[in-house]
């Protein structure tokens, strides 16, 4: 028991990073996938392009080449060249990969809504806009719950990656502690902080499927 | 707006020689047809004959290539130098269509919102008007329909007649001055198409102006004042719909009629 208070502190201080990142990848992606997903239905046939490019990229390679890519080449990439911070580096990497994810999930959401949805709104004089604000939307978030929910889970997890950047997450941080004292415990304590945060997250999605299931009859 | 009354004696619609391709098809085919205020006109026709299409281009769900269409006096398509069909900017065209309200065949209500924020929908985010305005004007609409109770319902919880009922309300709430109904009873047990056509035919009996693409022979024979025939994307019978069921002028007419009885 003491062992374990001891352990605590830099455990949960690797803890706040993973949930820090988690929590702003969420942030980020998710409108980002959005816009991805409408450019990808867009009628300009050059951003559908576009867009399908950048998806195939960030779904075609690994995350952590991705996230290396950032950090270390990207100072040297003309024009976009910046260096980045390793932190913002991780930030950057993960919100990009998980908008494509997210985009692709969304785009399937927005094609699987009858078209009768759109002509209904537009006999009763909606502009395409707020057919899809007050119509479509509200629709494609219902049933993008569950695969978004996934997406999301898979993250806390995938986070763990950012310990090639040596930023000091919980995975990282716990790893150290066993590597000096000799003892699996900080990984158990790593294991159930991850399944705690995951157990969250589910409860947190059903309850928001259970709202939006209500009118399911 | 259509709260601005066109006076009476402006047609609800008026179209003129339209025409109208699926790719190669040729689905409308010179059509002309005018409204008045207060006529209940029903389309009737083989399928494939262009009814639907006709009443989708009314209210700009389609576009036509050739012609003019004219609702309640506002020009919504016209022919440009070379006789191609000029349309006015998106949301003109959307203003003109506001003097029409649509129903499907499917329904096409919102599953997201309940039955009154179907109704309520459209007035707040269109017109802008309040909630405290728009609500009660529904509930009068729901009343009419027969639908009161029903008002916080979910569509998904509705039968058939129920869910065209309120569809029926949710295109009145925009308080339109014509409702286009396309084929508003096809996907009904006829247990249920009576409820609807009940609700039609009180509509007709208020005056409303009204174009049915139908099958109902009882409804268009009982409610219609006029009939039109359709045939291959022209219009080949426009009479009284008395005349038009005690003898029909056109071959296809009377083999329609006749595969019917």
């Amino acid at each position: 028991m003491d062992y374990l208070l001891r352990i605590l502190p830099p455990l949960l201080d690797g803890a706040g990073v993973t949930l820090g990142l988690f929590v702003l990848t969420l942030a980020l992606s998710l409108p980002l996938g959005l816009a991805l997903a409408l450019a990808r239905l867009s009628r300009l046939a050059a951003l559908r392009g576009a867009v399908s490019g950048f998806i195939w990229l960030m779904r075609g390679t690994p995350l952590m080449l991705q996230l290396l890519f950032v950090y270390y080449a990207l100072p040297f990439v003309p024009v976009v060249g910046v260096r980045l911070p390793d932190y913002p580096s991780a930030v950057v990497a993960f919100t990009l990969n998980y908008a494509a994810y997210f985009a692709e999930i969304l785009r399937a959401g927005i094609q699987s809504i009858d078209r009768g949805q759109y002509e209904g709104a537009k006999a009763l004089g909606m502009s395409h806009a707020q057919t899809m604000r007050r119509i479509v939307m509200p629709q494609v978030w219902r049933i993008s719950l569950p695969p978004l929910a996934n997406e999301t889970i898979t993250l806390v997890k995938d986070t763990s990656i950012i310990y090639v950047l040596a930023l000091n997450d919980l995975l990282r941080a716990a790893r150290g502690i066993v590597q000096r004292d000799f003892s699996i415990t900080p990984f158990v304590v790593a294991a159930a902080f991850y399944l705690l945060t995951t157990l969250v997250l589910t409860w947190v999605f059903q309850r928001l499927e259970r709202h939006h299931a209500e009118h399911d009859a | 707006m259509p709260s601005m009354t066109p006076d009476a004696a402006t047609p609800m619609v008026k179209a003129t020689d339209v025409h109208k391709h699926f790719g190669a098809l040729h689905v409308l085919r010179g059509v002309s047809l005018t409204v008045a205020r207060g006529e209940v006109v029903a389309v009737l026709g083989p399928s494939g004959s262009g009814k639907s299409t006709l009443l989708r281009c009314l209210n700009h769900l389609e576009t036509i290539e050739r012609g003019c269409i004219e609702i309640a006096g506002k020009t919504l398509a016209h022919p440009d130098a070379t006789g191609l069909a000029r349309y006015p900017s998106e949301s003109e065209a959307r203003r003109i269509c506001q003097h029409t309200g649509m129903v499907f065949q499917h329904f096409n209500l919102f599953p997201h919102l309940t039955v009154l924020q179907n109704l309520i929908e459209a007035p707040m985010t269109v017109r802008k008007r309040a909630r405290a305005e728009v609500v009660p004007l529904a509930e009068a609409l729901l009343a009419q329909v027969g639908l009161a109770d029903k008002r916080d319902a979910w569509p998904a919880r509705l039968s058939g007649g129920q869910k065209q009922r309120v569809a029926i309300a949710r295109a009145l709430a925009m308080q339109p001055d014509i409702l286009l109904f396309d084929e508003p009873t096809s996907a009904l047990d006829p247990e249920l198409t009576a409820e609807v056509l009940r609700t039609m035919r009180q509509l007709a009996e208020q005056r409303m102006t009204m174009l049915v693409v139908t099958h109902e022979m009882a409804f268009a024979r009982e409610v219609a004042h006029r009939v039109v025939f359709m045939d291959q994307g022209r219009i080949v019978e426009d009479r009284p719909a008395a005349d038009f069921f005690a003898a029909p002028r056109h071959e296809r007419a009377r083999a329609f009629l006749a595969s019917l009885a």
